[in-house]
């Protein structure tokens, strides 16, 4: 089917449509020409649900490089269809969020959403791609969208830094996915993802199955910001707010989590794979957490709050993995449960958390600031932000009557079992899941409330704010109203959604305990007083006890002191690799032009010498020499004696006429050479030669002498003897070895072929005509050279100024 | 007397390649002379020497040299020629502009 190809091209080809409409019509806002394409989109892919739904797979493909496996290949099941939902869906509630957060006079609209088009159709290219190369592609254009949109307020430099930050780290990450990719493809020989899977069996074994699955897993980890590579997350919130609800928290940011849900029924099983996972997801929700609380920033706190969600889904689709050590059993099926959950808690983040940067994004827009400290009491300015910002908060804490609850009781459910596993030695360890899960929650409950408690309740303190508050126009606080409500009808609607497009994803990641009991469960609010609820009620108290004596414990966050954080590691890498590479380049790159020569002969002398030896078609054979006359003995002697002197020459003078003298030497052995027409041409050109020199002489000073000092003189003559030596020994084995006839005996044709008795002439006028005309060109570029270099000069001290 | 000529040629590149290395601009440039004087023996060389008379047809001879490399070799000259007087005169500007004939000293300044 073609049409999905088409929806995946429909926004990055509308995308290079938006400058042009943003000079045709420069008094439209530009949102309202983007907004009908995710809207589009949209309904497209809410139409596919019911195909999908009943588990079957939208695929298609269009060739490209067929010699390369390098297929267009789209493959839409229950796992994409989720995302491109989000994509769309989230995508149009931000684009109409930002028609009223981005002012049409102040900003360059056709530039954001350009940039936000292109991003839009890369994602969606990433989580539809069925071949490995496609993939890629759509990963990398992803992360240079979001350079593009971190970097947005481009004057700022924070948001240069943030933008390069997150490039490199994301761009490297995708380039260990590469390496990870092309293993797989070695493996199987085949590019495409489905394929792949099909072949899990037979690449078990293999030894570059678990190099692969890390080097897949880091692509993963740098994209979706987990520890310790989610540093450049909070430095992306350098973005506008729109586009932080949209890549840094709904979408982009999800894309590791794709990577790691698609590559589940191919590496899970594994106990590297679920130890990385699940263990560095963990990690991460708890550090992502901890971190949260002490943040000032509002956005700088969602962006930690994010990276620990993050983590969380994370370590779900980790301890899930187990579910495929071993085969599909009944026993083994209550592990899929935390897969399930993953997928719950993905849609249930998408929504709270999109909502949630929409509502800082309303507070900053209102107020001007986003610090906690400066902020408080605006719950009468603004009560339906005010709302909005507890159905959120609440949802992310972890609270009834929120779809967060449902999803956190899950995931508390998922860790409980962790322990009980027999594999991978998780009977010792894994009780620190839970432990570990449970202290992450208290502190997501904390941060969770400090953006509803600091921000709109406590004092009112007008001298701290930039502007007036005011309730936001209802068209910004439109897309935060559809998110909110989703995140209640969620709570009461659970299984719809699980119906429709959780259970078509699960079939998807784990296709053998299809249709098993137990495999899609019955999501309900209320299961009875069990452990899950004791962990939350625990969260919730302990929660508000420690948000209330902050001030006693909050000395814990100097014991990890500044110098040693991560981010000034990465500072610390970034400089080190910047003046590592400029001291080596500078060690080589001198500037010095024998320093140069030096490199190209000791590579030919290395090159080809050592290719002449290794070969062995070094070959001597003087029997069909010709013989050599007194003439011609004398005139070897005069030209070594002169070539020679030329060393020894105490001016340049004599070194010219030495020169001169070797030319002429030359035309002599042309003369006897039979070779009369190169006589001629050597006499004239070595006489005018010899006279350029003069003239030259003229203007510049008698040559500095050079110096004699061993040290330089040394390699000079090594390297020289060596030139001279592989010269003569090219040549002689050359005559040495005929390896077949020459081709010359054609040209003395030339009188039938050309008309001319002069076969030299007849081969450069005739034969090898184009040859002699382009000939004449390169005299008369040089000529040009020549009559511009003496002819134009320089403003007086111009050239100086420049390299100041 | 094709070896002759070859060891020859040896010497002539080993002077040139000796004075490419300099660091004063005349011998380089004259380097690159006597390099393209090497280069034209070794051309002429490689056809054999003295196995006929001269390409023109209509001679007494039967047998002629080899007349490719000749015809290679006149190109060369020509070319050898715009390359030199291109470096002379460049040599003369760089000189004019910077003052010194001493690639050491025309090397730029780190702190570009």
């Amino acid at each position: 089917m073609i049409s999905i190809h088409a929806f995946i091209l429909i926004p990055i080809l509308t995308a290079f449509l938006i400058p042009i409409f943003g000079r045709q019509f420069p008094k439209l806002h530009l949102g309202w020409v983007v907004l009908p394409v995710p809207i589009l989109l949209f309904s497209f892919f809410v139409s596919k649900i019911p195909v999908i739904s009943a588990n079957k797979a939208i695929t298609g493909s269009v060739a490209w490089i067929r010699a390369l496996d390098l297929h267009f290949a789209v493959y839409l099941d229950g796992l994409s269809l989720i995302f491109t939902l989000l994509i769309t869906g989230i995508g149009s509630l931000v684009v109409l969020y930002s028609i009223f957060y981005l002012s049409k006079e102040k900003e360059s609209l056709s530039h954001f959403y350009t940039y936000l088009l292109l991003f839009m159709g890369a994602m969606l290219g990433v989580v539809l791609s069925d071949n490995l190369m496609v993939l890629y592609l759509f990963w990398e254009l992803t992360s240079i969208s979001s350079f593009l949109l971190i970097a947005f307020w481009f004057r700022r430099k924070k948001s240069r830094y943030g933008a390069q930050k997150s490039f490199l780290i994301t761009v490297g990450g995708g380039i260990a996915m590469l390496v990870g990719f092309i293993m797989l493809q070695v493996m199987t020989a085949t590019n495409s993802v489905q394929e792949i899977i099909a072949m899990r069996d037979s690449i078990q074994d293999h030894e570059l199955f678990v190099p692969s699955l890390v080097l897949i897993l880091l692509g993963a980890f740098t994209k979706s910001a987990q520890f310790p590579f989610h540093i450049w997350l909070p430095d992306a919130m350098e973005a506008p707010t729109p586009v932080s609800a949209y890549l840094h928290s709904a979408t982009m940011v999800k894309a590791g989590l794709f990577l790691v849900a698609r590559f589940t029924p191919v590496f899970g099983g594994e106990a590297t794979w679920f130890w990385l996972v699940s263990g560095v997801g963990i990690f991460t929700m708890f550090w992502g957490s901890f971190t949260a609380v002490r943040q000032n920033d509002l956005k700088a706190l969602l962006a930690y709050s994010t990276i620990s969600q993050l983590g969380l889904m994370m370590s779900l689709f980790g301890l899930g993995s187990a579910a495929l050590q071993g085969g599909a059993s009944t026993n083994s099926i209550i592990y899929t449960q935390a897969i399930f959950a993953a997928l719950f808690h993905l849609v249930n983040h998408a929504t709270f958390k999109g909502a949630l940067f929409m509502i800082v994004g309303i507070v900053d827009h209102g107020v001007g600031t986003r610090d906690v400290r400066k902020l408080g009491g605006l719950l009468s300015l603004m009560p339906i932000t005010f709302t909005l910002s507890v159905i959120g908060s609440f949802s992310m804490a972890g609270l009834p009557p929120f779809n967060g609850f449902l999803s956190k009781e899950m995931f508390f459910t998922a860790v409980l079992n962790a322990p009980e596993m027999s594999i991978f030695s998780m009977d010792t360890w894994g009780l620190l899941f839970p432990i570990i899960a449970w202290i992450g929650s208290i502190f997501t409950f904390i941060y969770s409330m400090i953006i509803v408690f600091r921000t709109f309740l406590g004092p009112y303190r007008r001298e701290r704010l930039e502007k007036d508050p005011h309730e936001a126009p209802i068209g910004m606080l439109l897309s935060p109203i559809v998110l909110c409500t989703f995140v209640i009808l969620l709570f009461f609607f659970p299984n719809l959604l699980s119906k429709y497009l959780l259970a078509p994803a699960m079939n998807g990641i784990l296709p053998t305990y299809q249709n098993m009991e137990g495999f899609i469960p019955k999501i309900s609010a209320w299961h009875g007083f069990n452990l899950e609820l004791l962990m939350t009620a625990g969260v919730v108290i302990l929660g508000i006890v420690l948000m209330n004596t902050y001030r006693f414990w909050n000395v814990i966050y100097d014991l990890f002191p500044e110098k040693l954080s991560l981010d000034r590691g990465y500072q610390w890498i970034l400089a080190a690799s910047e003046s590592g590479s400029k001291k080596a380049t500078d060690r080589y790159m001198t500037g010095f032009l024998p320093n140069y020569l030096y490199y190209i002969f000791g590579f030919l002398l290395l090159m080809v010498g050592g290719t002449l030896f290794l070969s062995g078609s070094i070959a001597f054979d003087p029997s069909n020499d010709a013989s050599v006359s007194l003439y011609e003995g004398v005139f070897v002697g005069i030209m070594s004696i002169a070539v020679v002197g030329i060393l020894f020459a105490k001016s340049r003078m004599t070194a010219t006429l030495l020169n001169g003298l070797l030319g002429y030497s030359i035309a002599v052995f042309f003369v006897l050479f039979r070779a009369p027409d190169l006589a001629l041409t050597q006499l004239v050109v070595e006489t005018v030669t010899t006279v350029l020199f003069l003239l030259c002489f003229y203007h510049l000073p008698e040559w500095s002498k050079e110096d004699r000092s061993w040290k330089v003189r040394f390699p000079k003559i090594i390297i020289s003897i060596g030139m001279g030596a592989l010269t003569v020994l090219i040549a002689l084995s050359v005559q040495g070895n005929k390896l077949f006839e020459s081709i010359s005996s054609y040209f003395e044709d030339s009188y039938e072929l050309a008309g001319g008795r002069n076969i030299v002439n007849s081969i450069l006028g005739d034969f090898r005509a184009f040859d002699t005309m382009l000939e004449v060109v390169v005299l008369f570029i040089a000529g040009i050279g020549v009559y511009t270099l003496v002819k134009l000069k320089a403003p007086q001290g111009g050239d100086k100024i420049e390299r100041k | 007397m094709e070896t002759i000529i070859t060891l020859l040629i040896g010497v002539l590149v080993s002077v040139a390649t000796y004075l490419l290395l300099s660091k004063n601009v005349i011998r380089v440039v004259l380097g690159s002379a006597i390099l393209s004087h090497a280069i034209h023996l070794l051309l002429i060389t490689m056809g054999g020497l003295k196995k006929g008379g001269v390409p023109i047809l209509g001679g007494k001879v039967e047998t002629y040299v080899d007349a490719l490399p000749q015809a290679l070799i006149l190109t060369a000259i020509v070319i050898s020629f715009a390359v030199t007087a291109f470096f002379l005169v460049l040599m003369y500007r760089t000189y004019q502009s910077v003052g010194t004939d001493n690639l050491h000293e025309m090397r730029g300044t780190n702190d570009e």
